[in-house]
């Protein structure tokens, strides 16, 4: 029986649990009630106790556990990340002949905006049947948490191909090491959150939370549901949710009318993306200029105050809120690849600081999904030494106008970070206030505060009071070491790194161990 | 004239006792951190306070420090975390369980409590341990703690006893001037002294050459929150030989509950320098021998892997007393100086004061003949 590589299913327990009326997975760490709010394995807030075992992110949790893979891989390269920008990657690397692996953690490929329920269309349909010819094998359900690179003048001394980049692959609770000649790093991009006050309350997730939720399989019928936040992610989550059944009751951007106005003008194609979601939802107001001020309820949100535009408060059963994306280079920063504003660095090749290390998509910078498989297809090809075209150079390029754009039209107010108060819960995984890291910070720096509270020391390493901190204090980030997600101890255990003699095996080409899966397409 | 009478050199859990104890001696302190207070080694440590009956010298400054935490306890503030979890050593055959024989007669005659368990009363004390093992020894006055909040304790009581404390200060040297005259030199100038107490750890030796402190690596492991689980902190009794052993990477069982109901997993030893990389096989064997003794571990969730380096010296003894005239040492404590902090600082409080230690100070005397086999 060849291995399970995917789950039959595309509902988590979350998506269970949210159908079934439960509103909270687990109790923080001061005994408040809290559910999933990013719904994408990030924010650990789903950690549920299951199978007799606690911490398991629901989220992330299907019936159908996948097998664990082979306890060695070696191929040519390794494509962490299955969005767009991996999909892309791993096609056009495997179309070379080279023997390529795709790393995602969700059963099957798309990432978080081609998520699978209800099927791809348009050209995700397109690239994820491309992929699927591509003779790339697919690894669902696992999650890369350490890696390593082999440095140094060994590889002068004419070594063909050496498998110099380390993978530690996490599925079904049990590791393998990946080794490749090369790796894409296509991890994507999470939601950037803002604390105010209220925003722990269950029922209070990401726009991409409550999206990822509904593709999960979670029923929305007849709740009501606020958005609020910024970014061009509202619109289409509004038109997701409305269509789900949910009664949307009003969708808030932060953002100045005229900002949207002026990035309509420049951007005449998401414009026309833009009026499509809106006609799914042409019922609910859309409020430009105004956000949440803070959010009411008791084991759960019940009332939302707006600011800003319009100020007033309104009833709701959940409110989805978020600020844009924030960059996952949890990986690129382990292997010590530099970063240039925020965002991993890359050479038009989009090649890291590190040889072999290659980055494609929004680590690199948030410009959209044309841009990240532009990124995708020119990382494929310079992996297995191929120049991009200049049809990929130009789409690069939109794409870093429109990431300049996105940047100024959905800058954020400075009123937003004003909103959290002193007893506004900063860090979620240890319930650490702005208060008691201001007070220790405004002394003894933020590095201290971190210290003495474990703000960003939780389950989650900062991946989300990390990017908000940077935001409310101008803290940069921490240092990244393994594992990377949450692996069970025993995975520690058995983690080695490899000798000098499997470094130095040469890959061969087209052997990407078992046979590709076949991805399964839903219309 | 000087402004100070001592400047303490390094703002871990050591110099911030330090600290402490001579400010309450009415002496005019400075500490200097070249980064920033209880961030080191001390913040990389586990927080175990144990008494450890061999070899004498090590027992007397471990069970003095007890004594006098158990007067500083009290006082700790909330993040402090103190837990008087206990300590309990397991012995995997009867060889080790002699041992606990041994060590519990040696603590009788210091008065220090320890209650030997066979195979029964082990598993029925601390219920996460596989069956199998011979029995241990427990010691229920040990405890655990919080260090950089603790560190961070001293410091302000040091400040409230008229301390001033200065982060992101490095000393570049220290020189004596003329007799009962010190001077540190930093980046911003010079600052007069009567006496300098060096306290910077693993790093002492950069300030004062030829002190016999080596960095000595640790990785641990700390798990997502499984309150109750384990409910002690727990040693092997193979650890002193481990502990002791030469320059190999050694392991051993070393698993700490702690308060917040995450579980901290150590421990292991290798004399590599400054190689702050995770080895993953020195990690990998470190939690092998953990879950030896508690299997559950293995499905637990790790969440953080990091490395700490212990200031080691040949006999495993701290460094303590003067070094020359106006320069004291008060480092290498290796892997016991968050115990052995607290009767650190007190030694060194009476050796600058010109009162009678509460303990022999001899056998820390930093120009003691060292063994030269490590």
């Amino acid at each position: 029986m060849t291995p399970r590589e995917t789950t039959d299913s595309p509902e988590t327990t979350s998506a269970a649990l949210w159908s079934d009326g439960v509103v909270a997975n687990r109790t923080s760490v001061t005994g408040s009630p809290r559910g999933p709010l990013c719904g994408m394995g990030v924010c650990f807030e789903c950690r549920t106790s299951l199978e007799g075992r606690g911490q398991v992110r629901a989220c992330m949790h299907r019936a159908v556990r996948p097998d664990p893979l082979e306890p060695e891989i070696a191929c040519d390269v390794a494509v962490v990340g299955g969005g767009p920008a991996g999909i892309a990657a791993a096609a056009v690397a495997a179309e070379s002949g080279a023997s390529v692996l795709l790393i995602d953690e969700n059963p099957l490929p798309g990432g978080q905006i081609w998520r699978h329920a209800g099927g791809p269309s348009g050209a995700a349909r397109a690239w994820i049947e491309r992929l699927a010819r591509s003779g790339a094998r697919l690894i669902g359900g696992g999650a890369v948490w350490d890696a390593a690179v082999v440095e140094g003048a060994a590889f002068a001394s004419g070594i063909d191909r050496p498998t110099r980049v380390t993978l530690w692959v996490s599925r079904g609770e049990v590791s393998s090491r990946v080794r490749c000649r090369a790796i894409i790093i296509a991890t994507g991009a999470r939601e950037l959150f803002l604390p105010f006050p209220g925003w722990t309350l269950p029922n209070v997730l990401g726009l991409g939370g409550v999206q990822a939720l509904s593709k999960q399989g979670a029923r929305f019928e007849g709740r009501r549901v606020l958005l609020a936040g910024s970014g061009p992610l509202l619109l289409p989550v509004a038109a997701t949710l409305t269509t789900a059944g949910a009664q949307v009751i009003a969708v808030a951007e932060q953002a100045p009318l005229a900002s949207l106005l002026r990035f309509a003008r420049n951007w005449p194609g998401k414009a026309i993306d833009a009026a499509r979601h809106r006609a799914a939802f042409l019922e609910t107001p859309f409020r430009p200029g105004t956000w949440v001020a803070e959010a009411i309820g008791d084991d759960r949100v019940r009332e939302v105050q707006l600011a800003g535009a319009r100020s007033e408060r309104i009833a709701v059963d959940v409110l989805a809120v978020g600020y844009g994306l924030s960059p996952n280079h949890e990986l690129p920063r382990h292997l010590e690849c530099q970063l240039e504003e925020g965002f991993v660095r890359v050479s038009d090749d989009q090649e890291t600081t590190i040889p072999g290390v290659f980055c494609a998509g929004e680590p690199t910078g948030i410009a959209g999904v044309e841009s990240a498989l532009a990124q995708g297809e020119i990382a494929g090809l310079a992996a297995t030494h191929r120049a991009p075209t200049d049809r990929l150079r130009r789409a690069r390029a939109r794409g870093m106008a429109l990431r300049r754009d996105l940047e100024r039209t959905f800058a954020l107010r400075p009123e937003l970070r004003l909103l959290a108060r002193p007893e506004t819960i900063v860090c979620r995984c240890e319930d650490v206030t702005l208060g008691t890291l201001s007070e220790i910070a405004d002394v003894e720096g933020p590095r201290a505060a971190k210290l003495y509270t474990r703000a960003g020391m939780g389950a989650c390493q900062a991946r989300i009071c990390g990017p908000a901190l940077q935001q409310l204090r101008g803290w940069g980030p921490d240092t990244v070491r393994s594992p990377l997600k949450p692996v069970t101890i025993a995975e520690l255990e058995a983690a080695t790194t490899p000798a000098w003699s499997e470094i130095s095996t040469t890959v061969a080409s087209g052997a990407p161990g078992p046979e590709p899966v076949s991805l399964e397409v839903k219309s | 004239m000087q402004n100070y009478d001592v400047i303490v050199v390094g703002a871990g859990l050591i110099g911030a006792a330090c600290a402490d104890a001579l400010t309450r001696r009415g002496l005019r302190v400075l500490v200097l951190e070249r980064g920033m207070a209880g961030g080191g080694t001390t913040a990389a440590g586990m927080g175990h306070l144990v008494v450890m009956d061999s070899p004498p010298a090590e027992f007397a400054l471990t069970a003095y420090s007890l004594e006098v935490w158990r007067e500083i306890v009290p006082h700790l503030p909330e993040d402090g975390e103190d837990d008087p979890c206990g300590t309990l050593w397991v012995a995997e055959d009867e060889d080790e369980m002699a041992h606990a024989k041994g060590q519990a007669r040696s603590f009788a005659t210091r008065a220090v409590r320890a209650e030997l368990l066979d195979a029964r009363g082990l598993s029925q004390l601390e219920p996460s341990l596989r069956t199998g093992f011979v029995g241990g020894l427990f010691l229920p006055d040990d405890r655990v703690i919080y260090p950089p909040a603790v560190t961070r304790f001293f410091l302000q009581r040091a400040i409230r006893h008229g301390a001033q404390v200065r982060e992101r200060v490095e000393v570049r040297s220290i020189e004596s001037t003329r007799p009962g005259c010190m001077a540190v030199h930093t980046a911003t100038g010079r600052i007069g002294t009567g006496q300098v107490v060096n306290a910077a750890g693993a790093f002492a030796p950069a300030l004062t050459p030829g002190l016999p402190i080596e960095p000595r690596k640790g990785h641990l492991v700390i798990t997502d929150r499984y309150p109750g689980l384990v409910r002690h902190q727990m040693v092997e009794l193979g650890y002193v030989k481990s502990a002791h052993a030469g320059s190999g990477a050694s392991v051993a069982m070393n698993i700490q509950p702690r308060r917040t109901g995450q579980i901290l997993i150590g421990s292991s030893r290798e004399y590599v320098g400054w190689d702050s990389s995770i080895n993953r096989e020195v990690r990998g064997r470190m939690l092998a021998r953990a879950a030896h003794y508690v299997p559950a571990l293995r499905e637990l969730s790790a969440i953080r892997t990091w490395i700490g380096f212990r200031p080691s010296t040949a006999d495993k003894l701290p460094l303590i007393g003067e070094w020359e005239p106006g320069l004291t040492i008060a480092a290498g404590h290796e892997g016991l100086g968050i115990t052995t902090a607290s009767g650190t600082a007190a030694l060194i409080a009476d050796l600058l004061t010109g009162a009678t230690p509460a303990i022999d100070p001899v056998p820390y005397h930093p120009r003691r003949e060292m063994p030269h086999d490590a």
